[in-house]
């Protein structure tokens, strides 16, 4: 038997569906664990320790009564999995990795963690995160650095870098993140594990706390395409708390893909005529030449299996990342008005009056980054500015999505890399933000575009770092990115030898 | 473009933050960069180009305005850095 550790969470949730290991015996297992090696990487905020035992219990006789009764189980029943730390769970610190959320407590569950719950998952800790999820290195958590498992100089990526390490560490079986943009993505590419960001509306955010509300997203981050189609599959589906939330109206109820939730159909190895585009743009000066080649030798891996592979002019790449900080700072600056010491969370010690402790307890509780990003935002929204910066992104998102809008009436699925580099030193990034924020060149767009995209191992470079490649649909197409991730990760375990699926096992 | 002293206090107070004489320094060049940065976006004509807010067709939903939510307000108080039987206490606003 292999070790339980490695085995994916679908593959856990057999053996505890079997009998041949209980959910308790598995929770433990990953708090042992976590004991073990997270005081190096610093994945978690919250290990859930009592809790996550006292609901696998609950589990281990949730699926004893099941099966005397023959219902049927949900293939993740009794699988620990471990939450970023910016969704609320009832009586569970949570605090967005942010000195001014370090005390708060939800009193009430993010419908996303619900449905896990409501399914016999058990969640095991939070993960650690970018303060308010800004960020693409997991370096600017009130709660210190996450260091990527595969080195532990290097950053995991950001801003779900707990996630997405917990997962490359072994400690957790899957996480979920959150994507607003590339949040979950990126640090996949960095830890070399597989992330999905759905399409937006897909999940509801209720209970996510707000960054940019246009373009958050909740998804998976799992050790393989089917551990994160099935909870992809689990968190799925319209919530009325959630007015954004897609399937219930009767626009979007006239495409049925909008509430097709059955994305483990689509794990099929086979991309026979697919259409598969290649944006030349994409691949321009800067980028890694290792992270190129893997990304360009993927796309004839499934050549070689059927699809039909061209390179293609997306345009407006170049425009996204400006669009994209305008609009996201924009919607910062206003979601995070709401933390202003007088409900919840940090209030400053000394203050004046009324308004000079809301001055003094933003100043306090939020970081540079954060802080930054309030500053930007107020600024764009600011009269005199407003239609110059803000209204003006909100115009070349439209040509955004209109670029994207063109390519998917010839393609089913746009391929290229989440990152133009693999995971850079601790450190490294930060002080020069515009400079931080072109990493997210290939990840921004497609929240703008509101799309579905899909990380998966592709390569390494020559220091042995993990590569992502990234497929792109159509918006409520995840099936056929999930198709073509499956069959190309099915070639992948078969004829290529990358670290992750030595770690991870090949049973996939 | 270049950020006064003025803006910078006049954005501080946008955005609730006291800076301190530092941040305020680094705030300017900061926000400096990124407005050149995001200048970039001039480059495109937009005349004629509907601003997007979302980006797929959705209609509104009704129901009815029923209350659904039971009474937690000794939780909610919990978290308060501040409070008083019913009610959470803020500084002198006068």
């Amino acid at each position: 038997m292999q070790d339980i550790l490695s085995i994916s969470a679908v593959d856990l949730g057999k053996k505890i569906a079997a009998g041949e290991i209980t959910s308790v015996e598995a929770t433990q297992a990953y708090l042992d664990r976590i004991s073990a090696v997270d005081k190096d990487i610093n994945a978690y905020i919250t290990v859930m320790t009592e809790p996550a035992l006292k609901a696998a219990e609950e589990a281990d006789k949730m699926i004893a009564a099941k099966k005397a009764a023959g219902e049927e189980l949900s293939p993740l029943a009794g699988v620990p999995i471990a939450v970023k730390d910016n969704m609320c769970i009832e009586g569970t610190l949570t605090t967005c990795a942010s000195h001014i959320l370090d005390n708060f407590v939800p009193t009430y569950t993010a419908t996303a963690v619900q449905k896990l719950i409501d399914a016999g998952c058990v969640i095991i800790g939070r993960t650690n995160m970018d303060e308010f999820a800004m960020g693409s290195t997991t370096e600017t958590s009130y709660f210190g650095a996450t260091k990527n498992p595969r080195d532990l100089t290097r950053v995991p990526g950001g801003s779900s870098g707990g996630s997405a390490a917990a997962v490359a560490a072994m400690e957790c079986p899957a996480a979920l993140g959150s994507d607003t943009g590339g949040s979950i993505r990126q640090p996949a590419s960095f830890c070399g594990v597989t992330g999905i960001k759905p399409t937006y509306g897909r999940v509801s955010r209720y209970g996510l706390i707000a960054y940019g509300s246009s373009l958050d997203q909740i998804g998976p981050l799992g050790k393989n395409v089917t551990d994160c189609a099935t909870i992809l599959e689990v968190i799925s589906g319209h919530d009325a708390k959630d007015s954004t939330s897609a399937g219930a109206d009767e626009t979007s109820k006239q495409d049925e893909r909008t509430t097709d939730y059955k994305f483990t159909e689509a794990l099929v190895d086979d991309v026979k005529g697919m259409k598969i585009g290649i944006p030349r743009d994409y691949f321009l000066e800067g980028m890694n030449e290792d992270v190129k080649k893997a990304v360009l030798d993927a796309a004839e891996v499934l050549k070689s299996k059927g699809a039909i592979v061209e390179e293609f002019d997306l345009g407006m790449v170049e425009y996204a990342i400006p669009a994209y900080y305008v609009i996201a700072c924009a919607e910062a600056s206003s979601n995070l008005e709401r933390f202003d010491g007088v409900k919840y969370g940090y209030r400053t010690s000394d203050y004046l009056d009324l308004h000079n402790m809301y001055k003094k307890t933003r100043s306090e509780g939020f970081g540079a980054e954060v802080k930054r990003r309030i500053m930007l935002g107020s600024f764009v929204l600011s009269s005199g500015y407003y239609d110059a910066y803000y209204v003006k992104a909100l115009r070349v998102k439209a040509l955004i999505k209109k670029a994207f809008d063109d390519a998917f009436a010839k393609y089913d699925v746009i391929l290229g890399p989440v990152a133009p580099t693999t995971a850079l030193k601790l450190g490294e990034s930060l002080s020069d933000p515009i400079q931080m924020y072109l990493g997210d060149i290939y990840t921004v767009s497609v929240n703008l575009a509101g799309l579905p995209g899909i990380s998966v191992p592709c390569g390494e470079d020559s220091n042995g770092l993990p590569i992502g490649l990234q497929l792109l649909g159509q918006t409520f197409d995840e099936k056929k990115i999930i198709r073509a991730a499956y069959s190309y990760e099915q070639y992948r375990l078969n004829n290529m030898s990358l670290k992750c699926d030595d770690i991870f096992g090949k049973e996939a | 473009m270049v950020i006064t002293d003025e803006t910078i206090e006049y954005v501080g107070i946008l955005a609730k933050l006291e800076l301190s004489d530092d941040e305020k320094e680094q705030s300017k060049k900061d926000l400096s960069d990124m407005l050149d940065y995001v200048g970039k976006l001039n480059e495109l004509d937009t005349s004629g180009v509907e601003p997007m807010s979302h980006t797929f067709p959705i209609s509104n939903v009704m129901r009815e305005d029923e209350v659904t939510n039971g009474d937690d307000k000794e939780n909610m108080l919990k978290n308060a850095p501040e409070s008083n039987q019913d009610a959470y206490i803020v500084p002198n606003t006068f």
